[in-house]
């Protein structure tokens, strides 16, 4: 199956989950958000927003090639 | 007193002497007064907003003293409301305080609330979020709402009519009671930057001028001076 590269951003405690190129990450073509997450070894749960190309989408969204995907955690402190 | 003409000279001519009046007569909650509230509060009120109601049960600790304005050691084990109303009273004498020294709950916050033109939402708590924003959907006021963990920071602005929190944070059976921010703790100049952002919001909204960030998420993070604008719907 074909690879397409990615450019991942891990926001705030996501960030210990980043791989040495997130800006030119290689996934297999079809990959969704949800399997990124796995193959980041991601907790589930931890992910809350799920930013592609600056627009909020959800784990099911397939990725394309030139993506730019931010994911971040909860964030509620005042 | 009240320091007359001069006192608002400085912020001509980015603002009009209309927008300047307007202002005066607004009328805007501020709900929480730790890193985030003290500061939204003191530039409210420097810029001009002349009634504020500030609503915070909570009573300063040591821990306080990192981040949040309005605490000094002598304040520790003092009301943050009550700190509040005397700082904004020392600021500008010009603005209407009504402190409120307890807990916002279900069954006094829409009182709180109603009649105002907007509340800024400052809580350190993913379900009391969610009850503001259920209070200001009854009151049709719109929500300033900004969160902080660490050097991160994210603003959004909802009216009555939109989704609000359920686009930040999932649907209500499937919320965390608190945010990363236990684990990262919160910086100062982070929660300085970000209540800056809320107050420039609160301006934005009540004098309907600018891009508001109403259902888009402004996520700035500190490490990688990262600034990036999310949209929400």
């Amino acid at each position: 199956m074909a690879q397409i590269k990615i450019e991942l951003k891990l926001f705030v405690t996501l960030a210990e989950f980043a791989p040495e190129n997130t800006d030119n990450f290689t996934v297999q073509e079809g990959t969704t958000v949800e399997m990124l997450i796995r193959e980041l070894k991601i907790p589930e749960n931890a992910v809350k927003l799920i930013f592609v190309n600056g627009k909020k989408q959800d784990a099911a969204y397939v990725l394309k090639s030139g993506d730019r995907v931010g994911l971040f955690p909860p964030v509620g402190g005042g | 007193m009240c320091m007359g003409s001069e006192r608002y000279a400085r912020n001509f001519d980015t603002l009009t002497p209309t927008e300047q009046e307007r202002l005066s007569s607004a009328r805007v909650v501020v709900l929480g007064l730790g890193g985030l509230g003290g500061g939204v509060c003191e530039m409210l009120a420097r810029t001009g907003v002349g009634h504020m109601t500030l609503i915070d049960g909570d009573v300063f600790e040591a821990s306080n003293l990192n981040r949040q304005l309005l605490c000094t050691e002598a304040l520790v084990g003092t009301s943050k409301a009550e700190a509040a109303k005397e700082r904004i009273c020392a600021v500008n004498s010009l603005v209407q305080i009504t402190a409120v020294a307890a807990y916002a709950d279900k069954t006094n916050l829409l009182d709180m609330i109603t009649g105002s033109d907007l509340v800024v939402d400052c809580l350190d708590s993913i379900h009391g979020r969610f009850m503001l924003q259920d209070a200001a959907k009854k009151a049709q006021i719109p929500v300033v709402a900004g969160a902080i963990a660490g050097v991160s920071g994210q603003v959004t602005v909802f009216f009555p009519e939109d989704k609000g929190y359920e686009l930040v944070y999932g649907k209500r059976g499937h919320l965390p009671a608190t945010g990363i921010e236990l684990r990262t703790g919160n910086i100062s100049y982070c929660a300085l930057m970000v209540s800056a952002v809320q107050a420039s919001e609160c301006i934005k909204v009540l004098l309907n001028r600018g891009d508001i960030l109403r259902n888009k998420l402004l996520i700035m993070e500190l490490w990688s001076n990262s600034f990036e604008i999310m949209d929400l719907a």
